[in-house]
């Protein structure tokens, strides 16, 4: 973490917000971002995130703290001398001007001579391959395409911190997975810092190089996507991303880094132990669906087993999704790939399931 | 579909297109059905009265009706070479009809309009044109020497018009000779051209004002919480439930030599206690409180149009290293056009037609035109002249229209 401070481009200091002086919006927030680094900020709706976009942007002013950005503290800088780029939930396209002049606003206002503006412009353009549409309106472009250029214009003056505040939301789902492929690749190619704002984990876990989980304005879990689905640090953000099975116990005993948990039902389970650290404590084991396993012949001898019914079974394609009846839980979800072996459960069936302890986390009640 | 070239069918044959038309007919007739009270109710008492009111304008057959032996014989006459005896039969003949018909007075009052001083000239001669004898001629200008005078029957000529461009032409300070032509009036009776300038003066500046002072006010009231400017909105809204009379008057209470603003300016000493300012009964009294009474006109469009521009574009403009001034200058301000345009148009036309506000504190020179029109209502009677100015503020008003429909387009226009 040391290090991290060292070469912190972006850097919040114990920063505090509060729009009405009761309710503090986000509660000492301590975050550094590395140049070149993507981060998203992910929680959901008023937990805190944009927020904390908006202070860096310069849009909101921080009750308390400091805000650095390259060193230097930004909190008495007006935005437009910030020299961020943004783009905006909605574009924030100006519906006034071609798309040629929206480009060329940025370099204008920084007193570009035309030549200079027309090559940077039509070399932004052509990074979102866009270079036909220099003399359209915005209103006359599809939603994908009114999202490039409003990449395109946040992009246009070089800045080297770019903020983006859940750009890909009013996309349809296909389009929005084209984008965020190529908004990452567009922002590893030119080194450009971003932060990125969203409350969608698939986009959150595809795009970033880290992830601050917000929640109550509090960073709940700031890691790489990977550590984040396969170790959550508690229980909201073993929620939060990805599906997660949920039971309930008491913890009986902490023995060599495994924690046996007796489930609410009576049933034991092996755990790794997370957020609890004495026995008689109250925990939450986490479970991934993808994680559990049903068939015997993979089970490996020596872990906790649980008996399941179960209660339902979709097909979705890929993969069955398959709900079932655990230790009094009905929610419990399991999903396997779709493969010529794969037994498909009829519901109604009993069976038998398990998964390996390092897989099942004991979190916080 | 089968059929690639005829008209696509219905299922029962018929062609989609009546079968639509039956379908959409109830409905249709049952919208007409619920708008034809309001409807006959307008025609009735808006449409038919005012075209009819227009229609004198250019239409007057008071002068062909009353004396049609004077008009027939008059219909080949050139109007410069000297009246034949024709005429002069045909005159009496008519002259002694309206005098027992008791219509003299009104032919009289149209030939005045033409030439002034006539009035007398026709109700005496009437009186004694029975005892007349030929040739009449001679007989008429026994009687008055006037008779003698080709501008007499030049006059009589242009009244005999039915269909007459003669008031327009007045309403434009100009003169239809007997031959037809259109000259200027004399330097001395042209008054309603500088009339016509003044009201769009007046307007215009009054728009100005409007914009100036509710541009701000509206921007506030689109950029503040929803709370605060409700209560904005009520404050707009409040002269608009007080009569307008009554404001008008108000500002008479401001505004007069002994009134609050003065008394304000001699405490502060802008002004001496025998040199106070002339605030009221002149231009500046109209214009002050034409603008108070139009500026909610001028705010609600604004607002309307200022309300659906989102705040991201302004932060989109700063974030890009734009200025405050620039950002609002740039990228706000041409967002805003289409209320600008609305209210403005809006203001204008309403300031065009203002009668009551003027009249109360415009004293000699803040009269507007909607004021010589409602002299000429009631005073001098002279409907046709106040028809044909109502006609040309018509145009004008429709004129601009059409010039704001080209320049932004009136699908632009938003009003609330």
């Amino acid at each position: 973490m040391a290090e991290a401070q060292a070469k912190a481009f972006v850097e919040f200091q114990r920063v505090q917000k509060s729009y009405d002086g009761e309710v503090l919006v986000v509660k000492d927030l301590n975050l550094s971002v590395a140049r070149g680094e993507f981060l998203t900020m992910l929680g959901p709706s008023g937990s805190g995130k944009t927020t904390c976009l908006m202070m860096l942007a310069g849009f909101e002013t921080a009750t308390h703290g400091e805000i650095l950005l390259d060193g230097k503290p930004i909190n008495n800088i007006p935005p437009h001398k910030r020299g961020i780029g943004m783009v905006f939930q909605n574009y924030a396209l100006f519906p006034h001007m071609t798309v040629g002049e929206n480009l060329s606003f940025p370099l204008e206002v920084r007193k570009f001579n035309k030549i200079d503006r027309e090559a940077k412009v039509k070399r932004a353009l052509d990074m979102v391959e866009m270079g036909d549409f220099l003399s359209r309106r915005p209103s006359q472009l599809s939603g994908g395409q009114q999202q490039r250029i409003a990449l395109a214009r946040a992009l246009v003056f070089e800045p080297e911190l770019v903020l983006m505040d859940e750009p890909l939301g009013a996309l349809d789902k296909q389009l929005r997975e084209k984008m965020q492929f190529e908004i990452t690749d567009l922002a590893h190619k030119l080194g450009i810092t971003v932060v990125y704002v969203t409350h969608d984990q698939t986009e959150a876990l595809t795009m970033s190089d880290r992830v601050a989980v917000f929640n109550d304005g509090v960073i709940q879990q700031i890691a790489a996507p990977d550590t984040l689905y396969e170790s959550p640090d508690n229980s909201f953000v073993a929620q939060f991303i990805g599906e997660n099975n949920t039971l309930e116990g008491m913890v009986k005993e902490i023995k060599n880094g495994v924690a046996l948990v007796q489930l609410d039902s009576g049933d034991l389970i092996n755990c790794k132990p997370i957020n609890v650290t004495k026995p008689g404590e109250r925990t939450r084991v986490s479970i991934r669906p993808e994680r559990v396993e049903y068939n015997k012949d993979r089970l490996k001898k020596g872990v906790h087993t649980l008996k399941a019914e179960v209660l339902e079974f979709i097909y979705m394609g890929d993969i069955f999704r398959t709900r079932l009846r655990v230790a009094g839980n009905d929610e419990f979800i399991i999903k396997t790939r779709n493969a010529p072996d794969q037994i498909r459960l009829q519901p109604g069936t009993e069976i038998e399931i398990g998964w390996m302890p390092e897989d099942c986390r004991a979190l916080d009640a | 579909m089968t059929d690639a070239t005829g008209p696509l069918l219905a299922v029962d044959g018929t062609p989609l297109k009546r079968k639509l038309a039956q379908s959409l007919f109830r409905s249709r007739a049952r919208a007409f059905g619920l708008a034809l009270p309001l409807l006959a109710f307008i025609i009735v008492v808006f449409v038919y009265p005012i075209l009819d009111f227009l229609g004198r304008s250019v239409y007057d057959a008071r002068f062909a009706t009353l004396m049609p032996m004077t008009t027939e014989a008059m219909a080949d006459w050139d109007g410069t070479s000297q009246p034949t005896e024709a005429m002069a039969d045909a005159l009496v003949l008519d002259l002694v009809v309206s005098k027992k018909e008791k219509t003299i007075g009104k032919v009289a009052t149209r030939v005045n309009r033409e030439l002034s001083g006539t009035r007398s000239l026709f109700t005496k001669t009437a009186r004694s044109a029975a005892k007349f004898e030929s040739p009449f001629m001679a007989a008429l200008i026994e009687k008055d020497k006037d008779w003698a005078d080709l501008e007499t029957w030049q006059a009589m000529k242009t009244a005999s018009r039915v269909f007459t461009p003669a008031y327009v032409a007045a309403a434009l300070d100009r003169k239809m000779l007997a031959d037809g032509s259109i000259v200027q009036q004399s330097e001395e009776r042209r008054i309603h051209v500088k009339l016509f300038w003044r009201t769009m003066e007046i307007s215009f500046l009054v728009t100005v004002f409007c914009l100036i002072l509710g541009y701000p006010i509206a921007y506030l009231m689109a950029s503040l919480p929803m709370r605060t400017s409700n209560l904005l909105l009520i404050l707009v809204l409040l002269p608009f439930w007080t009569s307008l009379l009554v404001r008008t008057t108000a500002w008479i209470a401001m505004l007069q030599a002994q009134g609050v603003m003065n008394d304000l300016f001699v405490v502060f000493g802008l002004a001496t206690e025998d040199d106070r300012f002339s605030l009221i009964y002149n231009k500046t009294g109209t214009l002050i409180a034409m603008t108070h009474i139009l500026l909610p006109f001028m705010i609600l469009p604004l607002f309307s149009v200022m309300k659906t521009i989102s705040p991201t574009y302004v932060r989109a403009a700063k974030s890009m290293g734009a200025t405050d001034w620039t950002s609002f200058w740039r990228v706000y301000f041409p967002q805003s056009v289409p209320g600008i345009g609305a209210g403005a148009l809006l203001c204008f036309i309403l300031a065009l037609g203002y009668y009551i506000t003027p009249a109360l504190v415009g004293g000699q020179d803040g009269q507007m035109i909607s004021n010589i029109i409602d002299f000429h209502m009631r005073k001098s009677l002279n409907w046709n002249l106040a028809a044909a100015m109502g006609l040309i503020m018509l145009v004008f008003v429709l004129f601009l229209f059409w010039l704001y429909d080209r320049i932004v387009g009136i699908d632009n226009m938003k009003l609330g």
